[in-house]
């Protein structure tokens, strides 16, 4: 058994891993702690969606749920380093095609070099110019 | 409202901030949220939203400059025309097809890239530099359209991203075929 911290699009959680040939398995539990998602008899859920795990070879095997076949069965990138002990699973691709049907701006929040936080939803009645720059 | 985004470290981004002294809101993404969330791979890049929460042009690049629209191959003023058009609303608003004309699709292989950098950014914040590093690389080698995974892991890297390895990056990328902007047509 081996540490993870399991980073949700950079929302660290430390759960308990165990990695063979087949690759990297965690418990139920600690997908729910890590991620938000339940697994019921119905499937994996969270909210109103149910997402079925049956007939998912490699998946499941005592409780415990393959990473890659998560973030597969998730439809999220997973990028891993084992000998880093650390792994990240960024947004659905379905989230930004779902941007594309809606064409709603994607909220966010972030914050001023005071700290503060901002979220464009803040300014929902206003035309809004989002001016993405750096100094790179 | 104009709400402009360092994608960037706050250190980074603050001498130029503290230098334009703005009365919009001035944000700081170093995770390069606005990358996954709006699928944006290189700056300046800007996006109209309208009071609705509408996508009424999406990500595009654009300059206050000649001499920086020059490096996109565009006119600012062509490009400040029409946003004045639509700030006061003597544009047609365009229709939804119109708008996802412009919207690049999202590849897995971007999607993967970022996961990387997102992966990478958080080694690189414990101090696991040579990991980091080697997370950063595997994102620019799945996505080499990607300058914000390309190059805005230079200053992280302590490499100048006005240096020698950008320029040699730049070059190549250019000599494949390839433009460093893609500008949306003016109209």
């Amino acid at each position: 058994m081996a540490s993870l911290v399991l980073l949700d699009v950079g929302k660290p959680t430390e759960v308990e891993a165990t990695i063979d040939v087949s690759g990297v398995w965690i418990n139920s539990a600690d997908v729910e702690a890590a991620l938000g998602w339940e697994l019921k008899p119905e499937g994996l859920c969270r909210d109103a969606i149910c997402i079925p795990v049956e007939g998912r070879p490699g998946l499941m095997s005592d409780g415990r749920m393959n990473l890659e076949g998560l973030a597969d069965l998730l439809g999220r990138p997973l990028a891993h380093s084992p000998e880093e002990g650390v792994a990240y699973m960024g947004p659905p691709l379905d989230l930004f095609n779902q941007t594309i049907r809606t064409l709603e701006a994607p909220d966010f929040t972030l914050p001023d070099l005071e700290g503060q936080l901002h979220s464009l939803s803040e300014h929902r009645g206003s035309k809004v110019l989002l001016v993405a720059w750096a100094s790179w | 409202m104009v709400i402009t985004v360092a994608t960037d470290r706050a250190d980074d981004a603050r001498s130029w901030i503290e230098r334009a002294n703005p009365t919009h809101p001035t944000l700081i993404d170093e995770h390069h949220r606005l990358g996954e969330l709006y699928n944006m791979v290189n700056v300046p890049t800007v996006v109209w939203i309208d009071e609705t929460g509408r996508i009424t042009r999406p990500n595009d690049v654009a300059f206050t400059t000649e001499k920086g629209g020059r490096y996109a191959n565009v006119s600012t003023d062509e490009q400040m025309a029409l946003l004045r058009g639509w700030v006061r609303g003597s544009l047609p608003p365009p229709s939804d097809d119109d708008v996802r004309k412009k919207v690049t699709p999202l590849s897995e292989e971007s999607s993967l890239a970022r996961a990387h950098f997102g992966l990478g950014w958080w080694l690189h914040r414990e101090g696991r530099f040579g990991a980091a590093e080697h997370q950063f690389s595997i994102g620019g080698e799945l996505a080499p359209d990607d300058f914000m995974v390309r190059r805005g892991t230079m200053p992280l890297r302590g490499s100048d991203p006005f240096g020698p390895e950008f320029v040699e990056m730049v070059t190549d990328w250019l000599g494949r075929g390839h433009t460093y902007y893609l500008p949306l047509p003016v109209e």
